[in-house]
């Protein structure tokens, strides 16, 4: 066991690595997890992001490597010996209990007194807002007030980790994004770490301090929603946070002279007219003709053809156009120009 | 797919030929759903309330009826009779024994059939799970009748069972279990240790399949949100699975328990001279032809699954459901 101090990472992941027959939902994983983050593990399904969930938890135990828990190895025990709990998917909750009971279940396990026990569900009911619901069944709550039952029942254990499996998967967007902050708020509040899996980018971008991007069963980078936006190391991870605007082979080497694929975000690209003046030396450009336009009120999405295998997508603001301006653009031919700045090389 | 098809269907019939007759019924009929429900619920329903409720209903009232002992004729003035006569000390005794191997069957059979019903609802790869269930219900497939007289030459003092225990050199043994008073006998062939045997393997498949179901509808989350929370495996079989799970096993247990309460097969084959339930019926209407009072024998059964039942419930039973 490695001595606790300030540096010593709430979950370390060494060498990990989980097979299911010939798939490997777990591909060799390092990763540290520091103590009192909200960390998210993003990723398309099946790239392995709640097979490491499941393996922090202690429902799957790696084939190879070790998992480490504040500094202890952990690979070994039980769900029940570890000092985390989890926010399930379908929530979990157990249908011939009232809310209350299932709040309360992890504390009569654990043997706490009955008076401290109803103290402790009471205010935790009241930390996420069902004050006065603890004599329902589950089946008589609504999806929203579920998932805040199921976060209850997590927490008031006071774990050290909470592991979280798509919590909002069935909410709806309106539901998902105020339970967003709210999920947020309560990490602030109880100051744990939070272990967060989504395939949704905005979500991850929108609560995180820092991100895990999985593919394949391994880690393709890790950053705050920042660094990953702006400075993707890989076409995968420029093409999953934000939109995929990755330039090879002829045009990186047109526009920046060397091979190495590039990416620029859609919001960085102005659109303007095929005659308008050459741009600076600092700037690049290309022409193309807008094949697709999507007016979603705010802004306008445009899809720009360079030529027949590569596309750009633009983001524009409507600030001076309507409606009526920015579909009518389809076929035009336009330039884009960017600065130079913006371009992102990527890893081949 | 469908809307597709239906729109080309569409297209043609405005294009000149006119719909069928087959199209032309489908159309009036999905306008009309409660003539279908009519039409799907019709003869069910008919066989349901003429056939099995009409024939309970004479059956209750023929267990008020009696029996004219000079004439032999069955007289139809309502009387309390037959009920007083049911709790007469003989009488008595045979519910009680009925009952009491009934409760006795229920219970081994649950705790056979649950490890069993828990490995094919958790464990099981899908193949094997088939294979369990084929043998399960594999003994349904030949007669009763013909399984009872197997067991009866199985159990019997020269049969297979005899001959194992002398093999091992435990003869000791077996005599000595049916030396026991009340659950022995001559040999098992004739004793309540071998009627009980047989119940429990004709009425296994019936426990098993509930169970399966039941425990098949419990998620695998709960289970290990019930170990996240730090409940050990025995604890989490306890407030969990177990709970979650008894709706299948009293479904279960309603199959063997009633199932040996109105059984006279296994008792006239295996037992000796004391009365079951249904043995008392079959001998009431078929030797003594007092029908009145084995339809009064019959309702007792009918009202220990009632009370039983209602027991159930107000333990919770199916709160799960």
């Amino acid at each position: 066991m490695t001595a606790i101090d300030a540096t010593t990472p709430a979950i370390r992941f060494r060498g990990v690595s989980r097979h299911f027959g010939d798939v490997h939902a777990v591909d060799r994983v390092d990763l540290d997890i520091l103590d009192g983050e909200f960390f998210t593990m993003l990723g398309p399904s099946g790239s392995g992001k709640t097979t490491c969930l499941r393996l922090i938890a202690g429902f799957e135990i790696p084939d190879s490597g070790a998992i480490e828990l504040f500094g202890q190895d952990v690979s070994s025990l039980p769900p029940y010996d570890r000092d985390v709990n989890t926010v399930f998917q379908d929530y979990a909750l157990f249908p011939h209990m009232r809310v209350a009971e299932n709040v309360a279940y992890g504390l009569m396990i654990r043997k706490v007194p009955p008076a401290e026990r109803r103290r402790r569900t009471e205010d935790m009911l009241e930390l996420v807002r069902l004050h006065g619901l603890g004599a329902r069944k589950p089946s008589e709550l609504s999806g929203g007030q579920r998932q805040r039952v199921a976060l209850a029942r997590a927490l008031v254990l006071h774990p050290r980790v909470l592991l979280l499996d798509e919590p909002l998967g069935a909410l709806d967007l309106k539901l998902r994004q105020e339970m967003q902050i709210e999920l947020k708020g309560i990490q602030r509040q109880v100051g744990i770490t939070f272990v967060y899996v989504t395939h949704d980018q905005e979500e991850a971008l929108a609560m995180s301090d820092r991100i895990a991007i999985f593919n394949g069963g391994r880690i393709e980078q890790v950053g705050s929603p920042p660094e990953l936006y702006e400075n993707p190391t890989t076409p995968f991870v420029a093409g999953f946070v934000g939109v995929s605007n990755v330039l090879g082979g002829e045009w990186a080497r047109r526009l920046t002279g060397a091979a190495a694929p590039l990416t620029v975000r859609p919001e960085k690209i102005h659109l303007q007219p095929a005659d308008s003046p050459s741009p600076g030396p600092d700037q690049c450009a290309v022409e193309g003709v807008i094949r697709d336009v999507v007016y979603l009120g705010m802004y306008t999405r445009y899809l720009v053809e360079l030529d027949a295998t590569t596309d750009l997508t633009v983001v524009q603001q409507n600030l001076q156009t309507t409606s009526t301006d920015v579909l009518s653009a389809r076929g035009r031919r336009v330039r884009l120009v960017w600065d130079r700045a913006h371009n992102r090389r990527l890893a081949a | 797919m469908a809307t597709v098809e239906a729109a080309s269907q569409a297209g043609r019939t405005r294009a000149g030929s006119p719909p069928g007759r087959g199209h032309r019924l489908s159309t009036y009929l999905y306008r009309r759903p409660k003539l279908v429900l009519l039409l799907l619920l019709g003869v069910p329903l008919l066989w349901l309330v003429a056939v099995y409720l009409g024939s309970l209903a004479t059956l209750i009232l023929q267990s008020f009826f009696w029996l004219d002992s000079f004439t032999g004729q069955v007289v139809r003035t309502l009387t309390l009779a037959n009920y007083v006569e049911l709790t007469s000390r003989a009488n008595v005794d045979i519910f009680l024994r009925t009952i009491l191997m009934a409760a006795v069957v229920t219970l081994t059979c649950a705790v056979l059939a649950y490890p069993l019903a828990y490995y094919m609802a958790r464990y099981a790869s899908s193949r094997m799970k088939g294979l369990l269930y084929l043998l399960v219900l594999l003994p349904l497939w030949s007669s009763y009748l013909v399984r009872v007289y197997a067991w009866r030459l199985i159990l019997a003092r020269e049969g297979i069972t005899s001959w194992f225990f002398s093999a091992l050199n435990l003869d000791w043994l077996l005599d000595g279990v049916l030396k026991l008073p009340v659950i022995g006998g001559p040999s098992l062939s004739v004793s309540f240790l071998g009627m009980w045997l047989v119940f429990v393997y004709v009425w296994l498949p019936y426990m098993v399949l509930p169970i399966v179901a039941s425990l098949e509808r419990v998620p695998g989350s709960l289970l290990e949100a019930s170990g996240d929370l730090g409940a050990r495996p025995g604890k989490t079989f306890r407030s969990i699975t177990f709970p979650l799970a008894l709706p299948g096993v009293i479904a279960g247990s309603i199959f063997t328990f009633s199932l040996t309460l109105g059984d006279f097969v296994v008792p006239y084959s295996l037992g000796n001279s004391s009365y079951f339930i249904g043995q008392a019926v079959l001998s009431l209407q078929g030797t003594a032809w007092n029908i009145p009072l084995a339809a009064a024998f019959t309702v007792v059964p009918m009202g220990v699954m009632a009370i039983y039942l209602l027991g159930s419930k107000r333990l919770g039973a199916f709160d799960a459901l």
